[in-house]
């Protein structure tokens, strides 16, 4: 149904606010060059204040950039204003037209674009259907709950055919649940769709659910680009490890090539080393559900904390001078440590990432 | 650091993708300034500049020398300053009563509605009308229940009575939004740390309320100031500004004088008009953006509701009567005479005097500025709150401007400015003394309420809305046709109708500018009621009044069945 696909590619891109209390200039989005390949789903994910929307709205045209030039596919876009890009994006808000009912939220873009009366109403009775919410054309937007309105949102925005679509922290309004189905609901549409997306959003679940690459961004730079396995075992920054799931840092330092580690005076051997070569400093990144409590393993620990959460057990354990929290699932055949017991830290070799 | 220009050209560029927004506000732009900044610049020019060409202040010199002049303005401040105290506390009593008090009758409320649309139906000047008619010489509780031959109700106690009657309602809808915005448990719980009622008035809603009080005072003291038409018809030998203005053109025909004087009333508007815009307006609401999370657990202690309704529905007896007593002084043989009821004066003004006409030109004139007006002031708003563009501040900053401008002013810098052309060199001089230019006068008179009302419409709405109707491939004038413009209908709509009534009911500007090609109600109704015709001038208004109180219900009404906001709010 669509087109063409798109690919979107960013060159140098670099966005420049004013600090409203200090008037001070800084980089929002800092010299950023990504490629998007055409018919992927792309999400921008970071903290608040990253530079993930700014970026999207570059690509939509609300915003200038400072440096570098957008493409569209082949076309350079920075001098097309919105209505003039073959964009469609969904907001955050919805912003539905709230004097219009569902089938003129629809049909709206399609009337500018002055299809005939027989074709919009094909088209707009086609899209309500795929995203399922046909026979409620004439209902008011007002009518509907928040989830059907992001539908047609949806709707409005996938009936152009634009070549990328693009989602603004589109389910943030909605409730857990909601979201959750939502989002598997998006990805399915976009794939029947076949459709190059760029999504932005804050929640790590999300990006994981939904996406064929994560870019992390942070502080108006990019983070990592990858797959989110890529991301998620291979991190490549404590930020990128931090923010996408939970982890543990541990400080150790390299004593031969073949992968030996001192981390708190204990000898670790690790699979991988990374870049790291003998002698070097370095960090050891261990997911919480990659370790267990164990009366034997690699590190020794005091529990400082030993709490019940129904599918896990939670621990925080101390080792050396740092916390190590740990999910120990499914404890109901387990031994559960108390605190203050001593015992051990325990670990497939190859769990640990080292940065 | 790059620099921004990048970002910048772009923007330009994007911006001049866009003729029909391009046009629009190169037209605005010249039409703010050709019609609001050059008449008020060519006031300054012509004050200072002497026939010769050199600059100097002694135009101003003489007529500071003159001790009527001087005279002039300290009346006027302190009229203004009495005023505006007490309409500011009236405005307040009236307010806290109808938000935290019990009206328990169907009265009670149809009184505060009715006070709450005087201010907007009716023409300015007709309190003075009844005012002399009630307790002047010949008046009806003076003469003839109290038997006072000689009360003089012309002159300070006049206009400053009169003003407090016609003003006290704008403080009263003001004072009323900020009061209905105070979250109601910020007071309970200074009830439940143990204050009594009076306690918590004093320190918690008082000072919650305090910079609004002060807005509201300083926007009756400007409306007091700028009037002309109240201190024309009562003011007798007590001189303001305005009527100062008025008579130095069309009496002594001292053009620069005239203008220097205008300079002077505009100096003080201005001043308190920044003061009040800048800062108060800002602080007012700064203090109150907290959402009232719930209904307001209404006073209804007897101690407490009995005196205060009891005072408030005498005073707004007294107004209404006050605004009755204007029809049955066209229906009288003769006032304060002989109550035998005729309808002679209403034959007179339309067999006599030209009614017909009168009306019809004012009609005329309001109907063609009220559909502009709204429709400038409804694109100025978008522009303002939902673009972003370099002349932006500059067009907010002069329809602004036009609210501090006062009447008189602006019909002296009509005239400065447009009799023999823009800047003397004829070009435009054929557009003064035409209908056209009285059109853009209301239209300059009617903008800045229009477009606060669309601004404060506008910012209601997520601006992702407009954003979306862009991003779907619609250009500026689609997304304002089809997006905009439907959701605030309403502000568009009243804006047609204040524009309207503002027309229809203005005397100040106009007064100076009108030729006899054109005859206006209000200017009617002054001139009658300079003459002492009563009657006349009654029987004019009363028919204005109809007029402009029937445009308000029509536009009720529309609202009610045609409005989109009501519905968007439930969403």
């Amino acid at each position: 149904m669509v087109k063409e696909k798109k690919g979107v590619r960013l060159e140098h891109i670099s966005k420049i606010y004013q600090d409203p209390k200090t008037g001070k200039d800084f980089y929002a989005v800092k010299d950023t060059s990504l490629n998007i390949e055409p018919g992927s789903f792309v999400t921008l994910l970071g903290p608040s204040g990253c530079g993930k929307t700014t970026t999207l709205r570059m690509i939509a045209g609300f915003e200038s950039p400072d440096e570098g030039e957008i493409y569209l596919g082949e076309e350079p876009i920075n001098e097309l204003t919105p209505n003039k890009r073959d964009t469609a994006m969904v907001f955050q808000s919805y912003a539905l037209l709230p004097h219009y009912n569902i089938f003129d939220n629809v049909a709206y873009g399609l009337k500018l674009r002055k299809l005939d009366t027989a074709t919009i109403q094909e088209k707009v009775t086609n899209i309500l259907k795929l995203v399922g919410l046909e026979g409620m054309e004439g209902r008011m937007t007002n009518q509907l709950s928040g989830g059907q309105q992001q539908r047609v949102a949806l709707a409005r925005a996938l009936v152009l055919e634009p070549g990328v679509l693009l989602f603004d922290e589109p389910l943030s309004n909605l409730d857990a649940k909601l979201r959750v189905s939502m989002r598997t609901e998006i990805r399915r549409i976009q794939q029947e769709a076949g459709i190059t997306a760029i999504y932005v959003t804050h929640d790590q679940s999300e990006a994981m659910a939904i996406s064929d690459k994560i870019i992390i961004m942070d502080k108006g730079v990019v983070a990592q680009m990858g797959t989110p396995q890529e991301i998620y075992y291979h991190p490549n920054s404590e930020f990128v490890a931090d923010f996408i799931g939970e982890a543990n840092f541990l400080k150790g330092k390299v004593l031969d090539k073949n992968g030996k580690v001192d981390v708190y005076g204990n000898e670790v051997i690790l699979k991988e080393l990374g870049d790291k070569s003998v002698g070097d400093e370095c960090t050891l990144v261990l997911r919480p559900e990659a370790a267990v409590v164990a009366d034997d393993g690699q590190l020794p620990c005091e529990v400082t904390l030993s709490c019940f959460m129904g599918s896990y057990q939670n621990y925080h354990v101390k080792v050396g001078d740092s916390i190590v929290k740990i999910t120990d699932f499914n404890p109901k055949n387990k031994k559960i440590y108390e605190v203050g017991d001593h015992a051990f830290v325990k670990f497939e070799n190859e769990s640990i990432h080292v940065i | 650091m790059a620099k921004k220009s990048q970002s910048q050209s772009l923007d330009r560029k994007k911006f001049f993708a866009d003729p029909i927004m391009v046009t629009t506000i190169v037209l605005l732009i010249v039409f703010l300034t050709l019609f609001i900044l050059y008449p008020l610049a060519i006031l300054l020019v012509d004050s200072v500049v002497s026939e010769g060409g050199g600059i100097s202040l002694d135009v101003f010199k003489r007529i500071f020398a003159m001790s009527n002049f001087r005279r002039a303005i300290t009346n006027t401040l302190k009229v203004g300053f009495l005023v505006g105290i007490a309409s500011s506390l009236i405005g307040l009593l009236f307010a806290y009563v109808e938000e935290y008090v019990q009206l328990k009758t169907k009265f009670m409320s149809g009184l505060f509605k009715v006070i709450s649309m005087l201010p907007v139906v009716s023409p300015p000047f007709v309190l003075s009308l009844s005012m002399i008619m009630l307790f002047g010489k010949a008046g009806i509780i003076t003469r003839h229940l109290l038997h006072i031959y000689d009360n003089n109700v012309y002159g300070f106690w006049g206009i400053a009575i009169v003003q407090t009657l016609t003003f006290f309602p704008v403080c009263y809808m003001m004072l009323k939004g900020l009061l209905k915005n105070i979250d109601p448990s910020l007071e309970e719980a200074a009830r439940d740390m143990g204050a009594s009622r009076s306690k918590v008035f004093t320190t918690v809603t008082l000072p919650l309320i305090l910079p609004g009080l002060g807005n509201a005072f300083l926007v009756t003291f400007i409306e007091s100031i700028a009037d002309f038409a109240n201190p024309m018809i009562i003011g007798g030998s007590y001189d303001t500004l305005a009527t100062s203005i008025y008579l130095q053109i069309t009496g002594a025909y001292d053009k620069e004088g005239a203008s220097a004087m205008a300079v002077v009333l505009l100096a003080i508007t201005l001043m308190m008009f920044i003061v009040q815009k800048y800062y108060l307006e800002a602080k007012s609401t700064a203090t109150l953006t907290g959402k009232a999370s719930r209904q307001r657990m209404l006073i209804t202690d007897k101690s407490v509701t009995r005196p205060l309704t009891i005072i408030c529905s005498l005073f707004a007896i007294f107004v209404i009567a006050m605004y009755i007593c204007v029809p049955f002084g066209a229906m009288f043989k003769t006032w304060g005479y002989d109550f035998s009821l005729t309808f002679k004066w209403f034959g007179l003004v339309f067999s006599r005097y030209k009614g017909f006409k009168a009306f019809k030109d004012s009609f005329v004139l309001s109907l063609i500025a009220s559909p502009i007006t709204a429709l400038f002031s409804m694109i100025i708003s978008y522009l303002v709150v939902k673009r972003n563009f370099k002349s932006k501040g500059f067009i907010e900053a002069v329809s602004m401007l036009a609210m501090a401008v006062p009447g008189t002013v602006l019909g002296v810098g009509f005239i400065r400015g447009f009799s023999a052309g823009v800047f003397r060199t004829g070009f435009l001089q054929s557009l003064y003394g035409t209908g056209a230019l009285l059109v853009i006068v209301f239209i300059v008179r009617s903008l800045p309420t229009g477009t606060r009302s669309g601004i404060s419409a506008l910012r209601q709405i997520d601006k992702s809305i407009e954003e979306s109707a862009y991003d779907m491939g619609a250009d500026s004038f689609k997304v304002f046709t089809t997006v905009t413009l439907p959701l605030i209908k309403d502000s568009f709509l009243s804006g047609l109708v204040t524009t309207f009534v503002r027309s229809i009911t203005a005397i100040s500007a106009i007064i100076l500018l009108v030729t006899p090609k054109y005859l206006l109600i209000t200017v009617q109704i002054n001139e009658f009621a300079e003459k002492g015709s009563y009657g006349l001038a009654c029987a004019f208004a009363t028919i204005l009044i109809i007029i402009t109180y029937s445009a308000v219900l029509l536009m009720n009404t529309f609202i009610k069945y045609f409005g989109t906001s009501r519905q968007i709010k439930e969403n």
